[in-house]
């Protein structure tokens, strides 16, 4: 038999018989006539190796850049080894949800410490265990902080569409409004004239999709007066460079967790870094560990406040969520403890240095910002055919930016050389010629 | 079972005690307790709040559950035991002690059952 | 154990020199906050991991009859083939035609499997494509004006991620009483259903392990009342190719890869929560192209590596191998279930589907060890745990799921283990009690976590 079946037909003959039955159709006696099919329309089972050869050529259909410019909520980065190593380890690859803390302790204490690193790198004072990736994360921070008559969310316009999009699916016709902007940041007075007494949060990416350094304090500043929350999408890495989400006062700080170690993968799995200040730690979906002590008190570690949860709370519960991406929060918490708070400084300056060398390259070969001012590892320069350039620097192995309105947003990382910078502009610089 | 005799009681296991100035405080027997278990956290409404009569004005968790409680009569809430935020488990040691909203403006307090009528009603429901 | 703060050591040197000018952001901008990442030199993190293994239980340690969560084996061949170059370095926005291939495929088997015309991969997991489900639902009735159908119909013993995910989309949950055998209450669901009822949320088998006969009725009640008839998938490894959803009056299906389609649960996720539908729902569809599409419910495609890993559990199993590992499936669900019938009651009699769950009421009454101290008793017998207290319906409940990966011999050990637990109950409860012994803790405080909860490392100054 195909598959991964372990029983032989003897075996199999056995253990009906031990049933009191002649055939295996007798099990599914109780289906309807009308609903027994008569068999499924695909192709017979494949060997491993038939497998193999299948889902290889299908992998090879796929272009695999060497350079990648492209960000834009997914991103290249180096991985060290040992995360690969750790995340691949086969009992934390194939452990269910740690529901029993006896024997799953490994798999609870693993979470514990991602989020005391995601805690220490946003400067906030809890987080959970995961959500499925970065907007999913922003969509639940909106969430969050609808309380009673204070339902309206008030989200950038400088936000990642694919973000502000998930945010306005989640609301389910709820209010989402979109904050102006004023050259290329949120507007603060737009934002001013807009909250009531009805909002509920202030919706900021930092840095913003253009890859601009938002006013955080005076954003947050401006939602608190009005009695609402500031919910912030912070990239990891910005983090270990720019003043945090905890010093701008930030109620809610929340990521996307893919450039702490995870493959571009087409898009996922991701992982969806939430952490809050204590007042809202009951407001958090999903699960969270928390560390107790055994009956002979040694340290140990539950999942707890499970009040809030689906499992219990049922229609009342805020969210469903319950599988998250407990593997990749591994996999982000492996990157972090590999890199060290140094690495973890010197991945995030030379992102920015790296980015900040492209933009003058880029802009001498006549590829100019469309913004002004602080940017940290992406933005957006003006370009009047993204399309030619683009297949140019594809034809020489590269996955150059992403065209957006008004040119090219372009995302430069550590993994990128001077080389590939270089013989990018020098592309550009041939196109436009 | 202790059902003290100056408290009135709601067929959901609340009590109520009727204040001198016309407000009242509620929280929940030793009935309610004991079948919630060992409670870990109050959730409780802010002052100022409306309480309906029957409709939810607390809740109560326990590490696997989490129980509705309900007020007992109509009207607003005065004051709420902040204590409680960080000592749920008093609830469990002294239910009586440990009340959880102070209502004023309170109405609909008349068909509660006094401390009779609720033995009555848990003997009925087969609690001894 | 140590914290992987607690450790020691300095960090390996990671990043090549920076071979541009270095730039810092202005002062005013900068982080002041100390970044307290762990210091730890790698070999003492690989020590660290290694050790953190050992406290932890994977399919790979031994037999893990969870219920509702089908624990299968996960085969090694997907994982190799999911960390293909092709697949993980290609970025969500590039062209990808292998991708994009890979996906129709995993749809073509999907789409044929549960008998529905289309499908999205965008969910990330279960409750997710429950969640994108029910916006589908509210999206379908609104975009025919019909602004009246406000409710969703849950049975009582459904997984909390039911009534949850119909909550957050909007609606109001109304319950639908089960029999005492966990099947649909089809005279309840009658009077209930009306013109403001939007969906029926039902699992088949049920949350007792058995097959509703009355499907066909009951999906018959709810589409005549003009609701949507959601087939939540958590049971789908019993049936997969001996019945369909869409033969069942099903409109709307979702699907744990994770769970039927062998993709492993990585102690929590990542998941894939893929969702079909009949045709009169596709343009409702996250990534539809439809104006009338619900839009996007997370940033990109969903968890693709994870669609790769259940395809090429589809593309080995092919035509015959799917029913023949529901087939097994069933089969060893009732191999089990027979012998621990021979001490312990069942909540349901006869055949079951691909679980079935113990009810231990008179177990506990005549001994005082609750389900509890039989399902952590069952770890120092080497596997895990059953599911517990699930559904709640049963208050004592056991709910065991072995899959058609285990072997005879696996099953009867395991029954061997439960009968004798069954007798230490009445020779020696406090044994129970007092189990696991054999755990890296023992029973934790649970209540000490709920009332101060520690939810982070804190640092010593």
């Amino acid at each position: 038999m195909g598959g991964y079946l372990p029983g032989t037909e003897r075996e199999r003959r056995d253990m009906l018989a031990a049933l009191g039955l002649s055939s295996a159709d007798e099990l599914f006696a109780a289906l309807p006539e009308g609903v027994r099919l008569k068999g499924l329309s695909l192709p017979e089972g494949l060997s491993q190796q038939g497998v193999e050869r299948r889902v290889r050529a299908l992998a090879a259909e796929n272009t695999v850049y060497p350079t990648i410019l492209r960000g834009a909520g997914a991103e290249r980065h180096f991985i060290p080894a040992i995360v690969n190593e750790v995340a691949s380890r086969e009992v934390f690859v194939t452990a269910y949800t740690p529901y029993q803390p006896e024997i799953s302790q490994g798999v609870l204490q693993s979470i514990f410490e991602y989020q005391s690193m995601v805690c220490d790198l946003y400067d906030m004072d809890v987080a959970n265990a995961s959500v499925y990736d970065g907007a999913s994360a922003a969509a639940e921070a909106a969430s969050m902080c609808r309380e009673r008559a204070r339902v309206r969310v008030l989200a950038s316009g400088a936000m990642n569409p694919r973000y502000a999009g998930t945010v306005r699916t989640y609301a389910a016709g709820r209010p989402v409004d979109e904050i102006p902007l004023a050259d290329g940041r949120t507007d603060a007075r737009a934002l001013k004239n807009m909250l009531g007494a009805d909002a509920a949060c202030v919706l900021i990416q930092q840095p913003n999709y253009f890859g601009l350094i938002e006013d955080l304090s005076e954003l947050t500043e401006i939602a608190h007066a009005a009695g609402a929350k500031l919910a912030v999408v912070y990239h990891p890495l910005a983090a270990a460079l720019y003043r945090t989400p905890g010093e701008c006062g930030c109620d809610i700080a929340v990521g996307e967790g893919q450039p702490l170690g995870l493959p571009l993968g087409f898009g996922g799995p991701y992982l969806g870094m939430m952490t809050a200040k204590k007042a809202m730690m009951r407001r958090l979906p999903g699960r969270i560990v928390g560390e107790t002590t055994d009956r002979d008190g040694r340290r140990a570690f539950v999942l707890t406040l499970q009040a809030r949860e689906q499992h219990i709370r049922r229609e009342k519960a805020s969210s469903s969520v319950c599988s998250n991406e407990a593997l990749c929060a591994l996999r982000a918490g492996a990157y972090l403890a590999a890199m060290g708070p140094e690495g973890l400084r010197d991945v995030a300056a030379q992102c920015y240095s790296k980015a900040h060398y492209l933009a003058d390259r880029l802009a001498e070969a006549g590829l100019t910002r469309a913004h002004a001012g602080e940017f940290f590892h992406e933005f957006v320069t003006k370009c009047d055919q993204p399309e030619k350039l683009l297949a140019a620097l594809s034809e020489n192995g590269i996955l150059g930016g992403l065209p957006v309105e008004g040119g090219v947003l372009w995302c430069v990382t550590e993994a990128n050389t001077r080389e590939e910078l270089d013989r990018t502009a020098a592309i550009a610089k041939e196109v436009r010629a | 079972m202790n059902i003290p005799e100056n408290l009135k009681y709601t067929r959901s296991h609340e009590w109520l005690q009727l204040l001198d100035d016309g407000a009242a405080r509620m929280g929940i027997t030793d009935f309610a307790q004991g079948e919630m278990g060992v409670l870990v956290f109050i959730d409780l409404p802010q002052e100022g709040d409306e309480a309906v009569k029957g409709e939810g004005l607390c809740e109560a968790e326990s590490v696997k559950a989490v129980s509705e409680i309900y007020s007992p009569v109509n009207g607003s809430v005065r004051r709420v035991n902040r204590a409680l935020e960080d000592a749920p488990e008093s609830v469990n040691d002294a239910p009586y002690d440990a009340w959880m909203v102070e209502l004023e403006n309170v109405t609909g307090a008349e068909d509660l059952m006094d401390a009779a009528a609720y033995r009555e009603f848990l003997k009925s429901e087969g609690h001894e | 154990m140590k914290l992987i703060y607690e450790r020691a050591g300095e960090s390996a040197r990671m990043l090549e020199p920076l071979d541009v000018p270095a730039l810092r952001p202005a002062d005013g901008m900068a982080r002041k906050t100390e970044l307290k990442l762990p210091r730890v030199a790698e070999s003492e993190m690989s020590r660290h991991y290694a050790k953190l293994g050992r406290a932890a239980f994977g399919v790979c340690d031994g037999f893990y009859p969870l219920g509702s969560c089908t624990m299968k084996y996960n085969p090694k061949v997907n994982e190799a083939m999911a960390a293909l170059p092709g697949f993980t370095d290609a970025h969500p926005t590039q062209d990808a035609p292998g991708c994009a291939h890979a996906l129709a495929l995993a749809k073509e088997y999907l789409t044929e499997i549960t008998g529905m015309d289309d499908m999205t991969f965008e969910p990330c997991a279960g409750a997710h494509g429950e969640f994108t489900s029910m916006l589908m639902v509210r999206a379908y009735h609104l975009s025919r004006g019909d602004h009246g159908r406000t409710k969703i119909i849950v049975p009582d013993s459904a997984h909390g991620t039911n009534p949850a995910s119909a909550a957050m989309a909007g609606f109001e949950v109304v319950p639908v009483a089960s029999t005492a055998d966990g099947r649909v209450d089809v005279e309840a669901l009658r009077a209930l259903v009306g013109d403001d009822t939007a969906a029926l949320m039902l699992t088949n088998p049920n949350t007792l392990g058995l097959f509703d006969e009355n499907i066909l009725e009951i999906t018959r009640i709810v589409r005549e009342a003009g609701g949507v008839n959601y087939y939540d998938g958590a049971n789908l490894n019993a049936v997969m190719g001996v019945a369909r959803p869409g033969d069942m009056g099903f409109d709307l299906v979702h699907l744990n890869l994770h769970k039927t389609f062998s993709t492993p649960h990585g102690g929590g996720g990542p998941g894939s929560g893929a969702v079909g539908c009949k045709a009169f729902l596709a343009p409702f569809l996250p990534g539809s192209g439809d104006e009338r599409s619900i839009g996007r419910v997370q940033a990109f495609g969903g968890n693709f590596l994870v669609v790769v890993k259940a395809l090429c559990y589809l593309l080995a199993l092919g035509r015959e191998g799917v029913p023949a590992a529901a087939e097994a499936a069933v089969l060893n669900a009732n191999y089990l279930k027979k012998r621990l019938s021979e001490k312990y009651a069942c909540a349901a009699p006869g055949v079951c589907m691909h679980e079935f769950v113990l009810d231990l009421t008179r177990l506990r009454q005549e001994t005082g060890v609750s389900a509890m101290d039989i399902a952590k008793g069952a770890i120092d017998c080497g596997m895990h745990p059953p599911t517990m207290y699930f559904p709640l319906i049963v208050h004592e409940a056991l709910m065991f799921e072995p899959t058609e990966t285990e072997t005879r011999e696996t099953l009867d050990q395991a029954a061997d283990a439960y009968l004798k637990l069954f007798d230490l109950a009445y020779t020696d409860p406090e044994a129970l009690h007092n189990a696991p012994t054999t755990g890296s803790i023992s029973r934790p405080d649970e209540v000490a976590a709920a009332r101060s909860p520690r939810l982070r490392y804190e640092h010593t100054a």
